[in-house]
């Protein structure tokens, strides 16, 4: 079975990588294919992004605050782009009662500070290989 | 006496006698021995480890070159440190009323948080403002804003610490008008623009524009500054932001004061004269959690700042030496999990910043791995501040650390890795060249990446998220910022767009781009422009239409 594919994104003008880039490197040595967006990310170039090199996953990695506005946009782009098995998932600074809205609106999941990166790997690997096995 | 492998035969008989028979009634836990960024730490340190750089005992008095037990002869015992909250989001109204709060509850500075927008040249306006408007700070969009953020706040009075860096600039100038309107004397006010573009490359990468003329920016400001606002520190070399992403106690020591060399030597290049801008170079370190190393680390910060200035740089005034630093609590450090526990980190970590003779303090609030501080949890922080000053006595001696075998030992030995890195860099041409390279990038991601394994291990326990774990929590308020700053702060740059001189405006924007694109000080210009109610976003518009925007090769 083919390796999973994950683009890990920054999204907005939030400069803070070091999730980002710690969880990138986890994957890639849990065996996916990761691919860094770099900084300061449009929704539309992430989606673009995704679409090109054809992602299992999306990472959004926000710290910002400016989750409200960057995810439903992400999920509607991608509903757009007939991506939406694409799974979702945000990291990052996102207090509770947004951590539910986003779940509700489509995000997989949001992984707050302190999440076990075997946790995050491992939600990641369970729900992605159900997406290439149907495919 | 020494035995034939080196250690003394005190220590030797200690360990036959001593030591032993004691591991062998109960050895020691089973976990690795070592701080915070990985170095191992001994079990025991004596007078035996106390070699210096040279290899003679180095423990100089306060106040005395290379002040490595501090810049003042008398400490804290002189003049407190400096209690200085960062705060701000949402518009200038609401961050106003937060500095007026801080004030009465006996904060003794300003610290200016902006918005991510405001950070990276942006106007409320602009496509990719969207979502971000006053929620990490507050929202400056022109002059009119400045004044809104300073009312009723006598910036004669009062020193303001900027945290801005590509746009530091444009915000400097806006807040020395300000000052002006007030009737302040530019020759007298004091405060500090972060204006630090190097670690932006290296670790926060908020940059807009490219490195060499992100440092014409700078070296600008330091010939401005040194003829019209001689009290200003013009720069916070920092190593906050460095350790933040990943780095290690030795790498933000290191890369901070390689920084710090890189701007004395670009300033040099630039014509100025070592004594007439190093003074009012300031810096700003972070106060982590290895209890020991931080106060360790800071004292190395001192000692080599002090010895290269002066033989690197042939500094002749003292006040070229003299280390002087802000510190703020480890921000990364915080968890999510257990919030309440945050407030012994911070107290922890301020100790250890005031143990390490910091002039200027920052303590983070209990709620900040979720959100920006309510007053409450910013009150706290400021009282644990208070509680060390007034209460703990530690500020009663001078450098009580002084003359600690482990200390010293520890000082040394960052020292001496601070000065291999320099070494390094100095081979690749220098930091600029180093972070062309993605030198000290890789090297923070390495450590990164290094301390999650460690984690994720549990040889390093974090209380309450891998070790002590709660079952369900009860939530605790948290200062929500919604949508409505955005839209007043949209509504107040549409409205400035309409009523303002836009002939003006526009004069003082190409003004500013020939000074750009010459050799001329940047500085007059944005004043100009300032006054003229350029926006923040306006100005760097014209900056990148010259010098274009930076794009990083990003290194995992």
């Amino acid at each position: 079975m083919r390796k999973i594919r994950v683009v890990i994104a920054k999204p907005g003008l939030d400069g803070h990588d070091r999730g980002a880039k710690v969880i990138a490197r986890a994957l890639r040595d849990a065996g996916m294919e990761v691919i860094y967006t770099g900084l300061r990310q449009t929704p539309e170039q992430i989606v673009s992004a995704a679409l090109q090199e054809d992602a299992d996953v999306i990472g959004l990695s926000i710290l910002s605050g400016a989750h409200n506005h960057i995810c439903p946009e992400v999920l509607r782009l991608l509903k757009e782009q007939g991506l939406d098995d694409v799974l979702v998932v945000v990291g990052g600074i996102i207090p509770d009662i947004d951590a539910q809205r986003l779940k509700e609106m489509g995000v997989a999941a949001v992984f707050l500070p302190g999440t076990p990166l075997q946790d995050i790997v491992g939600f990641i690997d369970a729900h992605a290989r159900s997406r290439i096995e149907q495919t | 006496m020494k035995t034939t492998n080196g250690t003394t035969t005190r220590r030797a008989r200690w360990e036959r006698e001593t030591l032993e028979p004691a591991l062998k009634k109960s050895p020691e836990r089973a976990m690795p021995f070592t701080t915070i960024s990985g170095r191992p730490v001994n079990r025991l340190y004596t007078a035996d480890d106390l070699s210096g750089v040279n290899d003679k005992p180095d423990i100089p008095d306060p106040g005395a070159f290379p002040y490595t037990r501090g810049i003042h002869a008398t400490g804290y015992r002189g003049k407190l440190w400096t209690m200085r909250q960062f705060a701000g989001f949402g518009t200038p109204e609401d961050t106003n009323r937060r500095y007026k709060a801080l004030l009465r509850a006996g904060g003794t500075g300003l610290s200016v948080a902006f918005d991510l927008p405001t950070l990276m040249g942006r106007d409320p306006d602009d496509d990719l403002s969207r979502g971000e408007v006053g929620k990490c700070g507050v929202s400056i969009v022109s002059l009119a804003d400045m004044e809104t953020l300073f009312d009723e706040i006598p910036l004669a009075d009062i020193t303001t610490s900027m945290t801005i860096n590509s746009p530091a600039s444009m915000i400097f100038a806006m807040y020395l008008v300000v000052a002006e309107r007030q009737g302040a004397d530019w020759r007298r006010i004091s405060g500090t623009i972060q204006n630090d573009i190097l670690k932006e490359f290296i670790a926060q990468k908020e940059y807009i524009f490219p490195p060499r003329p992100s440092m014409r920016l700078i070296t600008d400001v330091f010939a401005f500054c040194t003829a019209e606002v001689p009290r200003w520190n013009t720069i916070s070399v920092s190593g906050y932001h460095i350790r933040e992403a990943g780095a290690t106690a030795a790498q933000e020591l290191a890369f901070t004061l390689r920084d710090g060399i890189e701007y004395v030597q670009y300033g040099v290049d630039a014509g100025l004269h070592v004594d007439a801008f190093v003074p009012r170079l300031s810096f700003f370190f972070n106060a982590h959690s290895d209890f020991f190393e931080e106060i360790a680390k800071y004292r190395a910060a001192r000692r080599i700042w002090a010895t290269v200035m002066r033989d690197r740089f042939d500094a002749r005034h003292d006040r070229s030496w003299k280390l002087r630093f802000h510190a703020q609590t480890a921000g990364v450090s915080l968890t999510a999990q257990q919030p309440q526990n945050n407030v012994v980190r911070t107290a922890l970590q301020a100790l250890a910043a005031v143990l390490g003779g910091a002039n200027s303090l920052h303590t983070n609030s209990l709620d900040e791995a979720l959100a920006l501080p309510t007053e409450s949890a910013a009150t706290l922080a400021l009282r644990t501040q208070q509680i060390i000053a007034h209460e703990s006595g530690v500020t009663t001696v001078v450098d009580a650390m002084g003359g600690s075998y482990f200390v010293e030992a520890l000082t040394r030995d960052l020292e001496r890795e601070a000065y291999q890195y320099f070494d390094r860099i100095d081979a690749m041409g220098g930091m600029v060249e180093a972070i062309e390279r993605g030198y000290p990038q890789r090297e923070i991601a390495d450590s990164a990446y290094r301390f999650q394994q460690v984690v994720e291990a549990r040889d390093k326990i974090v209380v309450g998220v891998n070790d002590f774990v709660s079952g369900e929590e009860e939530p605790i308020p948290i200062l929500y910022i919604d949508e409505d700053t955005s839209v007043r702060q949209v509504a107040k740059v549409e409205t400035l767009r309409r009523t303002r001189d836009n002939e003006h405006v526009a004069r003082s924007l190409d003004t500013l781009r020939a000074a750009a694109a010459g050799t001329s000080n940047t500085m007059p210009p944005l004043l100009e422009c300032a006054r003229a109610y350029a926006t923040v976003g306006e100005m760097c518009d014209a900056l990148r239409d010259v010098w274009g925007e930076y794009q990083e090769e990003a290194v995992i």
